[in-house]
C-alpha cells in the first residue's frame, strides 16, 4: 500500500471516528454510531499494517500481540456486570496511559525515530516524547487508582496531605527542570536518567491526584481520565509525525474534556475545584453543627405499606441512585415498573447527572434492566413534574435529593441542582440506614413530614413490595 | 391504665354518619386505647355491630352505658343537651362543635370540666392536612352536590352523537374553588361537562384547570385570600363585577354549584331571583352553603324546591348521604388526631397545648374556654410563593460558573490565545504546525460532535471513546517492523520490539474490550 494511499485511510477512519461520537448523541443512530466506530479501527489499523511503515517481518508479532489482547479485551466485555462499568472503564483508560507510556519510550531509544531530526525539530521532538511519556503515566497510575476506588479496593475517601499543593507544586517544577535538562542530552544513555525520574514523578502525581478526590466526584474522574488517555493519544501523535493519531487523540482528549465539564456544572462545581480535590472536606467547616440541624422525626415505613402508596398513586417517579447499583436491584425495580405500568399508572425515572459512580451510569444499568428509555428522564426534564407526582420513591440515592442544597446556604452541596421529590405527595427514601451520603452532609429530606424511610437492603426491600402488590392482584 | 375510647349511635334523625369505622379500630387499638362502640352506632352508614367485634370493639347497648365508660368520645356532630348531660365529668370529647356558632355549648361543655377538641376548628397548617375533617367533609359535599345535580338534571352530562341525534354536553358552573368547589370541578368534568368555576382567589385558577375545569375570572383589581387561606368579604366594586359574571354565566349554565363561604358570617348572595329566572328550564342549582343562609336567594335549607322552572337544591346534610365514605374518612381523621395526643402509644392522651395543631383544635380544657386560638402564624398562599423567590437568589450565589462569561474575561482569553498562537507561530517549524493546525480543528470538532450528547448516553460514549483512544495502537504497529533503509546505527532492536508488542497487547485489549462492551450497552437501550 503507497503513502497516498495509507494517508486517505487515514482520513477514512478520522471521518467514521467523528461520525462515530456523533451517532452516540442520540440512543436511535447510538448502535450505527459504534459500527462506524469499529469501522475506523478497522480501517485505521489495516492501513499501518499494510502501509509503508510496518515490514511484513513483523506481521507474526502484530498478529500475535492482537489475538491476545484481543480476546482478553472480548473476554472482559462479556463477562463484566452493568454496575462495574465504571471499573472496567476506568481499567481500561489505565491501558491506554500504559500503552503511550510504552510507545513513548520505545520510540526514544529507536535512533532510527530520532535520527532525522537536527535543530528545533529535534527539540520539539524531544519535548513530544516527554510530554507523551508524562500525560500516559499520569494517566496510568490515576486510572489504577480510579479502579482501586469504584471497585472499593481503595477507601473511597479523599486522602489528603497537608500541603498537597505545594507537593503538586514542587512536582511540576523538577519535572520542567529534567524537562529541560533531557532536551539538552544527546545520547540515549544521557537522556534515559531524566525520562525515568519524570516518569516516577508523574506516576506518583497520577497517584496523588486521584487519591484526593471523594467517592462523589468520581464520575467527574473518570471522564476527566477518559480526556487525558485522548491527549496521551495526541502527543504520541505528534511524536510520530501521524496526523490520524492527533485527530483521534484531540477528539477523545475534548469530548472527555466536555463531558467532565458537563459533570461539574452538573454538581455546581469548579474543575479546578474538583481537580484540586477532597469534596465535602473542606466545605465541611461553614456547615455549623449548631445552625443547619434538621428537625421532626423520621418516619419509617414497611414494604406492604409502600406497595399500598404505590398501587394508590397516579404519577410516581422513580430517582435511582449509587445504592441501587450496589444492590444490583434495578431488576426488581423493573418488574415493579412493569407491574404499576399494566394497572396504568404512570411511571417515570428521574435520572440526576451525577447519579452512580460514571456519567450515565443510571441509564446503563436501567436499560440493562429493559427499563424504554422513553421512560427515563433527566432532572431538567422531571423536576417541575414533582408537585404532581404522588410518589417519588428514592433508591439508594442520598446527596442528590438533599433539599439542604437549596434551602441551607452553608451546606457544602448548596446551590447544587438536586431532583426536588420533597414537592411530591409522598417521598419514599430507600435506605441501609440513617447514614449521610459521600459527601458526609446530613439530608433534611428524611425529617419532612411527607417523607417516609423504607429501611434495609434495596433489592431485598424491593422484592417484598413486588411480592406485596402481586399479592393483592 | 389504658383509657377507653366510646363511640356513640348519633341521636340527630338524619344523620348517617360515625365517628369510627371497623377498618379503624385496629389502629386506635394499637396506639393503646380500648375503644367501645354503642350497639347500631354503625347501621346508618352499613358497618353492624359484628364487623366493630371482629375488629376487636366491645359493643354496648345503650348511650348510657356507653357515655359512662368513656374516657374520650369520639362523636360526628356536636353533642345535645342530653348527650350533655351524660358526658363524665372531666372527660374528653372530640366532634364537630362549631364553637363560633355555638357559644352556648362551651359554656355548658365548660361547666362539665370537660376537654373538647373540635374537628371544626383544626388549623389550616399543613402539618395538620391528615386531620382535617373539614376538607375530607367538604370533598365528600363536592362530590355528592354533582351526583345530586345529575339525579335531578334531565339530561347526560357528556355529550354525545347518537342515532337519534346529538346531545350537547352539560355545562356546570362552580361557584368557590375550594376543596368542595374542587371536589364539584372533578366529578362534574369526570362525568363529560364542560365546567367552568369563579373563586375571588385568583391563585386558585391553576388548581381549577387541573381539576379539569376553566377558570372564569372576575375582571376586577382584588386580592380575595384571607388568614389561614379562605376566602374574605369582597368590596363594592368587586362585587357589583362579580354579579356581572354571575348573571352571564347563570344564562349560559346547565347546572350551577356554589360553595362560597366566609369563616364566621353568613354565606354571601351571590345567585339572585334574577339570575335563577333567566336560566333555562329544567336547570339545577346545588347549594352548598344552605346551611348559613345559601348562596341563591331562593335556597330553602335541607328542602328541594323548584323555582322558575329550576330545581334548587339546599340540602345541608350532602356528606351524611354518603355516609360510608364519609365516616371511613372522619374516621382516619380521627385516628390523626388520637395518633396526636398519644405520641407514647401508651393509651393516655396528652393535650399538650405547646403543640400548635392540638393547641388549635382544643376549645374547652379542663373546663377552661380556650377558644379562639391565637391567630395561626401561616397562610397558605404567602407560604407557597416564599420559597419559588428563595431558590434563585441561592442559586445566583453559587452559579457564576454557568453563566456565560462576561466581556472583560473574554478578551483576555482571546489576548491569551492570541499571545500563544504568535509564540507557536514565531518558534515552531512548519512540519509542526500542520499537526497543530490538524489538532486545534479536531479538538474543536470534538467540542462540537460531543455538547449535545443526551446524559442517558454518557456511559456509552465514554466507553467507546476510550475504545476509539486505542487508536495509539497505530504508535506501537508502526515499531514493531519498521522497513529500515539501513540508517546505519545500531538499533536496540529486541527492545524496542518488546516495548511496542506490549503496548499493542494492551491496546488491542482495549480496542476490542472497548468496542464489544459498548455494543454490549447500545443493545440494551431500547423504546
Amino acid at each position: 500500500m503507497s503513502v497516498t494511499m495509507a494517508t486517505v485511510s487515514y482520513l477514512g477512519a478520522a471521518i467514521l471516528f467523528v461520525l462515530s461520537l456523533g451517532g452516540l448523541s442520540n440512543p436511535e443512530t447510538s448502535r450505527r454510531g459504534n459500527v462506524y466506530g469499529m469501522i475506523g479501527m478497522t480501517v485505521a489499523v489495516l492501513a499501518t499494517v499494510f502501509g509503508p511503515r510496518v515490514a511484513p517481518i513483523g506481521y507474526a508479532w502484530i498478529v500475535g500481540s492482537m489475538v491476545v489482547g484481543g480476546s482478553i479485551g472480548l473476554y472482559a466485555a462479556r463477562v463484566v456486570q452493568m454496575t462495574q462499568m465504571p471499573e472496567l472503564v476506568a481499567l481500561m483508560h489505565s491501558l491506554v496511559g500504559l500503552a503511550a507510556m510504552l510507545v513513548g519510550y520505545a520510540n526514544y531509544i529507536d535512533p532510527a525515530a530520532a535520527g532525522m531530526h537536527e535543530g528545533a525539530e529535534k527539540t520539539i521532538h524531544e519535548l513530544e516524547v516527554y510530554i507523551g511519556i508524562l500525560i500516559g503515566a499520569v494517566t496510568f497510575s490515576g486510572s489504577v487508582i480510579a479502579f482501586g476506588k469504584l471497585s472499593a479496593k481503595i477507601s473511597g475517601k479523599p486522602v489528603l496531605i497537608p500541603g498537597r499543593h505545594w507537593i503538586n507544586l514542587v512536582g511540576l517544577l523538577v519535572v520542567i527542570w529534567f524537562g529541560w535538562r533531557f532536551i539538552g542530552t544527546y545520547t540515549v544513555a544521557d537522556g534515559m536518567q531524566p525520562l525515568v525520574v519524570m516518569t516516577v514523578i508523574a506516576l506518583a502525581f497520577g497517584v496523588h491526584m486521584v487519591m484526593a478526590i471523594g467517592g462523589a466526584d468520581m464520575p467527574v474522574v473518570v471522564s476527566m481520565l477518559n480526556s487525558y488517555s485522548g491527549w496521551a493519544a495526541a502527543a504520541t501523535g505528534f511524536m510520530l509525525n501521524n496526523d490520524l493519531l492527533i485527530v483521534t487523540g484531540a477528539l477523545v482528549g475534548s469530548s472527555g474534556a466536555i463531558l467532565s465539564y458537563i459533570m461539574c456544572r452538573a454538581m455546581n462545581r469548579r474543575f479546578v475545584a474538583v481537580i484540586a480535590g477532597g469534596f465535602g472536606s473542606e466545605g465541611g467547616a461553614p456547615a455549623a453543627p449548631g445552625g443547619a440541624q434538621p428537625a421532626g422525626e423520621v418516619v419509617p415505613i414497611q414494604a406492604a405499606e409502600t406497595a399500598e402508596l404505590l398501587r394508590d398513586a397516579k404519577n410516581v417517579i422513580v430517582v435511582p441512585g449509587y445504592g441501587m447499583a450496589v444492590a444490583q436491584a434495578q431488576h426488581t425495580v423493573y418488574e415493579i415498573t412493569r407491574f404499576l405500568r399494566e394497572k396504568g399508572v404512570n411511571v417515570r425515572f428521574g435520572i440526576h447527572p451525577v447519579a452512580g459512580r460514571m456519567p450515565g451510569h443510571m441509564n446503563v444499568l436501567l436499560a440493562e434492566a429493559k427499563v424504554p428509555y422513553d421512560i427515563v428522564f433527566e432532572m431538567d426534564e422531571v423536576n417541575d413534574d414533582f408537585p404532581d407526582t404522588d410518589v417519588a420513591m428514592v433508591i439508594g440515592a442520598n446527596d442528590i435529593v438533599n433539599p439542604a442544597a437549596q434551602e441551607d446556604p452553608s451546606s457544602p452541596i448548596a446551590g447544587m441542582p438536586v431532583l426536588e421529590v420533597w414537592k411530591a405527595r409522598t417521598s419514599i427514601v430507600m435506605k441501609r440506614s440513617m447514614a449521610s451520603g459521600y459527601a458526609g452532609v446530613d439530608n433534611p429530606l428524611f425529617y419532612k413530614e411527607n417523607n417516609r424511610m423504607l429501611f434495609g437492603d434495596a433489592k431485598k426491600m424491593l422484592e417484598e413490595v413486588l411480592t406485596a402488590l402481586n399479592g393483592k392482584r | 391504665m389504658p383509657q377507653v375510647i366510646g363511640v356513640p349511635k348519633e341521636a340527630a334523625a338524619d344523620e348517617k354518619r360515625v365517628a369510627t369505622v371497623p377498618e379503624i379500630v385496629p389502629k386506635l387499638t394499637k396506639l393503646g386505647f380500648k375503644i367501645v362502640v354503642q350497639s347500631g352506632a354503625g347501621d346508618p352508614a352499613s358497618f353492624n355491630d359484628d364487623a366493630y367485634r371482629a375488629a376487636g370493639a366491645e359493643i354496648v347497648q345503650t348511650a348510657a352505658e356507653l357515655w359512662g365508660k368513656a374516657d374520650i368520645v369520639f362523636k360526628v356532630r356536636a353533642p345535645n343537651a342530653e348527650e350533655i348531660g351524660l358526658l363524665r365529668g372531666g372527660g374528653t370529647l372530640v366532634s364537630f362543635i362549631w364553637p363560633g356558632q355555638n357559644p352556648e355549648l362551651l359554656k355548658q361543655l365548660a361547666a362539665k370540666k370537660a376537654t373538647v377538641l373540635a374537628m371544626d376548628s383544626v388549623p389550616r397548617i399543613s402539618r395538620a392536612q391528615k386531620l382535617d375533617a373539614l376538607s375530607s367533609m367538604a370533598n365528600i359535599a363536592g362530590y355528592r352536590a354533582v351526583i345530586e345535580a345529575a339525579h335531578h338534571f334531565g339530561r347526560f352530562f357528556t355529550g354525545q352523537i347518537t342515532a337519534a341525534g346529538k346531545v350537547p354536553p352539560a355545562r356546570v358552573f362552580v361557584i368557590g374553588a375550594g376543596v368542595a368547589g374542587l371536589a364539584a370541578i372533578g366529578a362534574a368534568s369526570g362525568l363529560g361537562a364542560i365546567v367552568r368555576a369563579n373563586d375571588t382567589r385568583p391563585e386558585v385558577a391553576d388548581q381549577v384547570k387541573s381539576m379539569g375545569g376553566e377558570f372564569v375570572p372576575v375582571d376586577y383589581q382584588e386580592e380575595g385570600a384571607g388568614v389561614g387561606g379562605y376566602a374574605k368579604v369582597m368590596s363594592e366594586g368587586f362585587l357589583k363585577a362579580q354579579a356581572e359574571v354571575f348573571a352571564r354565566e347563570a344564562k349560559e349554565a346547565d347546572i350551577i354549584i356554589t360553595t362560597a363561604l366566609i369563616p364566621g358570617k353568613p354565606a354571601p348572595k351571590l345567585i339572585s331571583a334574577g339570575m335563577v329566572k333567566s336560566m333555562k328550564p329544567g336547570s339545577v342549582i346545588v347549594d352548598l352553603a344552605a346551611e348559613q343562609g345559601g348562596n341563591c336567594e331562593l335556597t330553602v335549607p335541607h328542602e328541594v324546591t323548584v323555582k322558575h322552572g329550576v330545581t334548587i337544591i339546599g340540602y345541608t346534610d350532602l356528606p351524611s348521604r354518603l355516609a360510608r365514605q364519609s365516616s371511613t374518612l372522619y374516621a382516619s381523621n380521627l385516628f390523626r388526631l388520637a395518633e396526636e395526643l398519644t405520641k407514647t402509644k401508651d393509651g393516655i392522651i396528652n393535650v399538650n397545648m405547646e403543640d400548635e395543631v392540638i393547641r388549635g383544635t382544643t376549645v374547652v380544657k379542663e373546663g377552661s374556654i380556650t377558644w379562639p386560638p391565637p391567630a395561626p402564624r401561616l397562610s397558605a398562599a404567602p407560604a407557597t410563593v416564599k420559597p419559588a423567590v428563595a431558590v434563585p437568589a441561592v442559586k445566583k450565589g453559587h452559579g457564576e460558573a454557568a453563566e456565560p462569561a462576561s466581556a472583560k474575561a473574554t478578551v483576555i482569553m482571546f489576548a491569551l490565545g492570541a499571545a500563544l498562537f504568535w509564540f507557536i507561530g514565531a518558534n515552531a517549524p512548519a512540519p509542526f504546525l500542520n499537526h497543530f493546525t490538524v489538532f486545534v480543528l479536531a479538538c474543536i470538532v470534538g467540542y462540537m460532535v460531543v455538547w449535545n450528547v443526551t446524559p442517558a448516553l454518557h456511559t456509552p460514549l465514554m466507553s467507546v471513546t476510550n475504545a476509539i483512544s486505542s487508536i495509539i495502537a497505530i504508535g506501537a504497529l508502526v515499531q514493531v517492523a519498521p522497513p529500515l533503509e539501513d540508517v546505519g546505527v545500531d538499533r536496540p532492536v529486541v527492545w524496542i520490539l518488546g516495548l511496542a508488542v506490549a503496548a499493542l497487547a494492551l491496546t488491542s485489549i482495549n480496542m476490542f474490550g472497548g468496542f464489544a462492551v459498548t455494543r454490549r450497552m447500545l443493545q440494551m437501550f431500547r423504546k
